[in-house]
């Protein structure tokens, strides 16, 4: 039964009503301005449009922003973050929205600025190699642009066709030739950010080494915490004289495994070495029919460079191969036979849809030699919770993306997929590895952020965050495992975001 | 002797006495004058024994409102602006090990003192390097070279530190100690911090180990030079060489005054390999010199980079401008000190060079002062490593641009009270 009495709850509903309407009018207020910035077809507010930006490439999570911002131009940016600086509202920069993170879900209360319009490609310089984007560029539209002149944009992750330029600086995007290119901050140059207050900096810049601290490699794969990058500098690289692909069937990945090993303790820096298990090489079979040999452990290698030292090199990964009892090896010499070849690896996260009507992406790190155990190790853990484990590693570079399948219709199955899947990142850390080498920790990993450092190390990188961000409205509640205010003295009182805006008190 | 005096003197005397139960007597000592950090006099001398002593060390100084002078080998005390103040030489000269190198996954944890000629020494037997070409390796560490960014011509290849370093420990102004990054090259949990403490110029904390990724050693090297009639010519072989399908590791152009410009490359690889791109470079550049007789011509950058011989007042500044642009700023240092002065340039066709400056005091001073202008005005910068006694107000770094109140935030963040190499960084920081 109710206690309190008819008064009682009756002004009660009406205290509520009053702070809905309050609400109502700061947004209406709020949004018109909004609207004066960006024109009336780049606000959007309605329930039903706003459904499309309730998660990014990880569909777990799922938060309905206040509003959707589609700027285009960095003053643009700059006016609404002005604003939101002002009201102290929350903003989340999006992209194409292809994250593995929920970097880019939206926060509570917030609003989501996407940057899809600003997607020009403003400067290709030859003579020194660079382009400058905008960061709604499309990632290989990059080389797309200069491939005609021999160039290419070296950072490839699988969704290259897809993701932007922008949301490859937030997460600091890898791919699969990251072993010998390296990773999307190796390839920027330059950052024009528009920080949380609305002030507008240069980070880096066309010429190398910049005098003062070097900001901009620190704002690459700050997941958006740190401000939204509105300009980007990026090398291109001159396309290698020639490119092959070894693909070698052992009898496992302990062998398959050796074998990579081997390579590197000839002194060589393939431009990838991918590897897949059983299950994944099943799973892409039956998607894509890449024609792979139906083996234990599959490796692709690719060399490239001038034709003399890949010819060089390659002979020597094919005596390795076999010493490591691969039976199998196919050279792919040509564009379209490494086409096809590569079309089972790029295809693999999708393929698992067609061995599992569910499954969890993981992405986690571990020093190259600890392979072997950590292979052993997964195999037991998958064996413990009855659930299948489909493997597909970056093996060069020691990054691994276990494929945890399961069905949500089985009662209990997916929560012991989750179990798994974060049982295996606490593997990763064992090994003295990483929870994430590429897909980032957005959301999704935030909380074993304290399980790989310790609490002054956390700490040391919250002072990076307070002095870029001190009232953290840009992108909060991401990437960290708990809150932590800027304040001088700790502990110091901070205003919600809601009672600013006259939505809410504090009781 | 008036009470600030006589505090400031109480205030030392605790300090030297509470650092002593930290390192022991033996680790503490009075600063000579060859400790002197470009030109300012500090105090003390500390050498921690471990990473935590160290903290505790800064931590004291910081709380006692001393200012700390982190130093390696103390090659390159002269780069950068003098300190504002100088209290304590905090010395890393005792974090002298290789900790860990674990050979087949490429990379190495080494403490921040070690030198870098000891790491190379123990990563090659194992086959290995770190991919840095730096200054006096025999003396520098590599805590010091991280800080100051040092990098030579094989930046080309593979980038520069910032590039190699996959994780820091690093001991805060209040002695905090952190790690970020980690063992294994790839890794976005968190911020960078690594690449936020190289080229820090130790002003956010002092760097206490390290972790790198690592690269094979080459097989074989060959290197091909070609003299050229001019900086166009030069600049013109360099963009046909980055141009080509080449996979050469380092790049540059060498002039002075009384040579002509020289354009070297550097092959690293395979008996094969080097055979056909050796051939194809030669024919690129025409009459080219094969192999390095005598001399090596990557040792020319330690040359301009050295202490001066025989005394006379010489100048060293580092500089970067666009690759395009190799050729006019060539010109522009030659046409500035022609007739006056004794000059020498390395520049990669990175874009990254080190000019020289001997003669007349005035001389040099003043050719700086013009070069800085028109290298800013092309988007590029001049950094000063060594000058003349009388130019040491000039100030070291130049124009940091519009994110300096950024960069200032970040110092107040991690070192709030100004305790790390006050006023040797960027814009007084």
């Amino acid at each position: 039964m109710d206690a309190r009495t008819v008064d009682q709850r009756n002004a009660e509903a009406r205290a509520a009503e009053a702070q809905n309407s309050a609400a109502r009018s700061v947004d209406r207020r709020i949004f018109d301005e909004l609207r004066e910035i960006v024109g009336p077809r780049g606000l959007i507010t309605s329930r039903e449009e706003l459904h499309t930006y309730e998660c990014d490439g990880l569909t777990n999570f799922r938060v309905l922003p206040r509003a959707v911002l589609l700027p285009d131009s960095t003053e643009q940016v700059q006016k609404i973050i002005r604003v939101c600086h002002r009201e102290k509202i929350p903003f989340v920069a999006r992209g194409s929205g292809t994250g593995l993170s929920g970097g880019a879900l939206p926060v509570e209360n917030g609003i989501v600025i996407s940057l899809t319009r600003m997607n020009k490609i403003l400067e290709v310089d030859f003579a020194n190699a660079r382009v400058t984007v905008e960061p709604g560029v499309i990632n290989l539209d990059v080389t797309n642009r200069v491939a005609p002149q021999g160039y290419f944009y070296a950072p490839d992750p699988s969704s290259q066709s897809v993701c932007s330029i922008g949301g490859n600086v937030a997460e600091n995007s890898g791919g699969a030739h990251c072993l010998k290119y390296g990773f999307t901050t190796t390839h920027v140059l330059g950052l024009e950010v528009v920080l949380a207050d609305g002030s507008v900096v240069h980070l880096g810049g066309k010429v190398l080494d910049v005098p003062g601290y070097d900001l901009m490699g620190v704002f690459v794969g700050s997941e958006g915490t740190l401000g939204i990058a509105t300009k980007i500098i990026l090398r291109i690289v001159k396309r290698p004289e020639c490119v092959q692909t070894l693909l070698a069937a052992f009898p496992s990945t302990n062998e398959a495994g050796a074998a990579v090993s081997d390579m590197i303790a000839a002194g060589m820096l393939p431009a990838a070495i991918e590897m897949m298990d059983n299950l994944a090489i099943q799973a892409a079979e039956a998607a894509v029919h890449a024609n792979y040999p139906n083996c234990g452990a599959l490796l692709l290698v690719e060399l490239d460079g001038p034709v003399a030292e890949v010819a060089a090199l390659m002979a020597h990964v094919d005596e390795i191969c076999r010493a490591n009892k691969a039976w199998e090896i196919r050279v792919a010499q040509s564009d379209a036979e490494r086409a096809l070849v590569w079309k089972g690896r790029k295809a693999a996260f999708a393929a698992m849809g067609r061995i599992s009507p569910n499954y969890i992406v993981q992405d986690g790190v571990i020093p190259r030699t600890e392979l072997p155990n950590v292979m052993r190790e997964i195999g037991q853990l998958s064996r413990d919770a009855g659930l299948r484990v489909a493997n597909v590693f970056h093996a060069g570079d020691g990054n691994l993306h276990p494929l945890v399948l399961y069905d949500r219709r089985i009662a209990g199955q997916e929560e012991a997929a989750e179990g798994l899947s974060s049982k295996i990142l606490e593997l990763c850390i064992g090994a003295g590895g990483s929870i994430t080498g590429e897909h980032g920790v957005g959301e999704d990993k935030k909380k074993m952020m304290s399980k790989m450092y310790s609490e002054p190390d956390l700490q040391t990188m919250q002072r990076v965050r307070c002095a870029f961000d001190p009232q953290q409205l840009s992108n909060p509640s991401k990437m960290f495992p708990r809150p932590r205010l800027c304040g001088e003295k700790p502990g110091e009182y901070v205003a919600h975001p809601l009672e600013t805006a006259g939505i809410a008190e504090r009781f | 002797m008036d009470a600030g005096v006589s505090s400031q003197v109480s205030l030392k005397s605790t300090f030297e006495a509470d650092v002593r139960q930290i390192v022991t007597a033996k680790h503490v000592r009075m600063a000579a004058a060859n400790d002197a950090v470009a030109g300012t006099q500090p105090s003390f001398v500390v050498e921690p024994g471990s990473e935590q002593e160290l903290g505790k060390v800064l931590k004291l100084a910081n709380a006692a409102g001393l200012a700390v002078i982190p130093r390696g080998g103390g090659t390159k005390l002269e780069w950068g602006n003098s300190p504002v103040r100088a209290d304590v030489i905090l010395s890393t000269a005792r974090l002298n090990r290789v900790l860990e190198h674990p050979w087949a996954d490429l990379t190495v944890s080494v403490e921040a003192g070690c030198t870098i000629a000891n790491l190379q020494e123990a990563l090659a037997k194992h086959g290995q390097r770190l991919a840095l070409d730096a200054l006096r390796p025999k003396s520098a560490t590599v805590g010091g070279v991280l800080s100051t960014n040092d990098s030579g011509a094989l930046r080309l290849r593979f980038g520069s530190l910032r590039d190699l370093v996959i994780g820091v420990t690093v001991a805060l102004a209040d002695g905090t100690l952190a790690s970020s990054g980690g063992k294994v090259v790839k890794n976005v949990a968190g911020y960078d911090l690594p690449k936020l403490m190289t080229g820090a110029f130790g002003t956010l904390g002092v760097i206490t180990r390290a972790i790198f990724r690592l690269h094979p050693l080459p097989k074989e090297t060959r290197t091909v030079s070609c003299v050229t009639s001019n900086a166009a010519e030069a600049q013109q072989l360099v963009h046909a060489i980055q141009n080509s399908k080449l996979a050469h590791s380092a790049l540059q152009i060498c002039w002075g005054a009384g040579i002509q410009p020289r354009v070297d490359v550097l092959f690293e690889g395979t008996e094969a390999g080097l055979a056909a791109q050796v051939q194809q470079a030669t024919a690129m550049m025409g009459a080219a010199t094969i192999g390095g007789a005598g001399r090596d011509v990557w040792d020319l950058r330690q040359e301009i980079c050295s202490a001066g011989k025989g005394g006379g007042e010489f100048a060293v500044a580092k500089f970067a401008i666009l690759p395009a642009e190799l050729a006019e700023s060539l010109e522009t240092i030659a046409r500035l000190c022609r007739g006056e002065l004794r000059w020498s340039v390395v520049v990669q066709a990175t874009g990254i060079g080190w000019v020289r400056l001997k003669g007349a005091v005035a001389g040099v001073d003043s050719v700086l002062r013009q070069l800085r202008p028109d290298l800013e005005g092309r988007g590029g910068s001049l950094v000063l490593a060594q000058r003349t006694a009388s130019a040491r107000a000039f100030e070291a770094w130049g124009n940091a641009g519009d994110a300096l109140p950024l960069m200032s935030a970040v110092k107040r963040q991690f070192d709030p009270l100004g305790t790390l190499n006050p006023g040797r960084f960027v814009g007084g920081i």
